[in-house]
């Protein structure tokens, strides 16, 4: 069966600090799966390599089947990978539908048209504005990212990705910094996500991480402590030890 | 504001610099020549404004492209006895795109500091070429004896300056249409999203350095064009269209007007042109000291150049006029 993203003995270090080593990953197509670990763990490292923000420095990354350890950023989004980054990374001065509209127009391969202008591109626009709207942003299309709370930030990020239709999404602590009334809401979007999106979210907070992940893989140090459903991973002494202890006095 | 949210119809301001270069021509026939250089420099600015004010690149090479048209122009008739006005524009545009692809395939890998020696060195390697190659560009005398047939075999460039005064309007009516059509279009809009942020782009699936090579090649093409005009319009190429001196220079007057507004690339070079004109002639050794200053107090003072300043005096006066309209409406 093909898998939606796998990496194979996925390995990374910078200088003497190995932050990934030989992490077999497999993520199911539709799947609601966690990463999680404690802080400087490789998290977000990993999802680098799996993007091709970073280039490992061995072993192999594909997406639903197709090796893409050495493919450029750009064709992995076009081969349905989408991100949000841990921390916000919007197009501050821009109106929110800018933000979205830019990762649309991208898709839709609309993004080099130089003639008719970019605000006469309806399709763009009412898809931009569709997708804020189910992510409760309607209101706030026109008002410039930076100004929004945090919290809607957040959201933006999510739609931003979205907006590429990605296959797999991997969301990189999507609630980092946020409220926790609006951690809520978040969650509340995420989980209204379409089924047929693979979703790896990395997140600290174990509450949402238990409600919303059907399998749970722990990263300590680069490398993978332990993988199963959310029970097991409860149950198990040695995450309760290195990670859901330090999690708690954190 | 261009983009997905933008307006795009055209203001009535938009109309003025056009008005304003119908008034001179008409009003100040003396200064035609001066007329047409700052016609060439607006257009020269904006085509810089396009890849520095718009997708962000930072460069001190962009006289590259300027003079390399300029040489290209003056060349094509001293060498190949071709003096057809718009074949010399053609052939400096070519060259100048060739150019641009070639250094921004290998330039824009990089940034910041990098890419703004990278591209100082590729316009201080072309003053060193055109310095040299005296059989060629006449060296350190400059290119004369540069010949250009009257504009479609019947407008002569005549004494006046009116012929290369118009031809110039004309050209950069052309430029800024084809400049404001491409920063308020999908692609504009996309090169707005590099400069906000180029690690989020890379993330949407954009071939970041593609698009930049683009960007890059059509700028360097404006900017061939433009000094394929001054040539034609002066009969003459020196070396100070190539270097350091002049990518400071239309640098400067593209801060002065205003980056990445599309009409400062106006303004700067109308006020930098003719304060030059003026100062330097009258007081060459103050005219230096006269335009740091004047550029320290932009920078510090109105980081978004005159136009910047004069929005923002016009928001103020706007609101201060809505607050005394309301006031009065509600004491009634
Ligand atoms: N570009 C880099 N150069 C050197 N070291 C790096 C680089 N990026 C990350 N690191 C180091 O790699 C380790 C893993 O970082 P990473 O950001 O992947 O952790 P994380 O699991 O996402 O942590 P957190 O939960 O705090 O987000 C950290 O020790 C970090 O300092
Ligand atoms: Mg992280």
């Amino acid at each position: 069966m093909a898998f939606a993203l796998q990496t194979e003995k996925l390995c990374k270090s910078f200088g003497a600090l190995t932050v990934a080593e030989q992490i077999d990953f497999r993520l199911e197509p539709g799947a609601r799966h966690a990463l999680i670990g404690p802080n400087g763990a490789g998290k977000t490292t990993f999802v680098n390599m799996l993007t091709g923000a970073i280039a490992p420095t061995s072993g192999k990354i594909f997406l639903n089947d197709q090796e893409v350890t050495r493919t450029s950023q750009a064709a992995r989004v076009r081969l349905g990978l989408g991100r949000t980054f841990q921390i916000t990374t919007l197009f501050r001065s821009l109106p929110v539908l800018d933000n979205v509209a830019l990762a649309v127009a991208e898709r839709r391969g609309d993004a080099q048209r130089m003639w008719r202008p970019a605000s006469a591109h309806r399709e763009i626009i009412d898809e931009s504005l569709e997708l804020l709207a189910t992510l409760g942003l309607a209101d706030d299309a026109a008002a410039a990212a930076q100004d929004l709370p945090y919290g809607k930030q957040r959201l933006v990020e999510v739609a931003i990705a979205l907006g590429l239709r990605p296959k797999v999404l991997l969301l990189d602590e999507p609630a980092a910094g946020v409220p926790s009334a609006d951690t809520e809401k978040i969650l509340r979007h995420l989980e209204k996500l379409s089924a047929e999106i693979a979703i790896l979210i990395i997140e600290h907070d174990m509450d949402l991480v238990f409600r919303f992940a059907q399998r749970i893989t722990v990263l300590v140090q680069g490398q993978v402590l332990v993988e199963g459903p959310p029970e097991e991973i409860a149950a198990d002494k040695r995450v309760r030890d290195v990670y859901l202890g330090e999690a708690t006095h954190a | 504001m261009s983009g997905y949210s933008a307006d795009t119809r055209i203001r009535w301001t938009e109309w003025l610099p056009w008005v304003a270069a119908g008034a001179f021509f008409f009003l100040l026939p003396e200064y035609l020549s001066l007329g047409a250089r700052i016609l060439i420099f607006i257009l020269f600015a904006l085509s810089l404004d396009l890849i520095l004010g718009y997708a962000g690149i930072i460069t001190l090479g962009h006289s590259a492209f300027f003079g390399l048209g300029a040489y290209t122009a003056g060349i094509v008739s001293t060498q190949l006895a071709i003096n057809e006005p718009f074949v010399q524009l053609a052939a400096a545009a070519a060259v100048a795109a060739l150019l641009g692809v070639a250094t921004g395939a290998v330039i824009l890998r990089t940034r910041a500091l990098t890419l703004l020696m990278l591209t100082l060195a590729i316009t201080a390697i072309l003053l060193e070429v055109a310095n040299k190659a005296t059989w060629l560009t006449g060296g350190a005398d400059g290119l004369s004896g540069v010949k250009v047939d009257p504009i479609l075999g019947f407008f002569r460039f005549d004494l006046y300056g009116r012929t290369a005064f118009l031809y110039c309007l004309i050209a950069l009516f052309l430029g800024w249409w084809v400049v404001r059509r491409l920063i308020y279009s999908p692609f504009g809009a996309m090169l707005t999203g590099i400069r906000e942020n180029t690690t989020r782009m890379h993330a949407i699936g954009a071939p970041v350095y593609w698009r930049l090579v683009l960007v890059y090649t059509i700028s360097a093409t404006m900017a061939g064009i433009a000094g394929a005009l001054l040539t034609q319009t002066n009969q003459f190429v020196g070396l100070n269209v190539l270097g350091l001196e002049p990518s400071g220079d239309i640098l400067v007057m593209l801060i002065l007007g205003g980056v990445g507004r599309l009409y400062g690339a106006f303004i700067g070079p109308v006020v930098y042109l003719i304060a030059q004109d003026y100062l330097a002639k009258q007081y060459p050794e103050y005219w230096y000291f006269g335009i740091g200053t004047l550029l320290i107090a932009v920078v510090l003072f109105a980081p978004g150049g005159i136009l910047g300043m004069v929005d923002k005096l016009r928001d103020k006066w706007l609101s201060l006029y809505k607050q005394k309209s309301s006031a009065r409406a509600s004491a009634r």
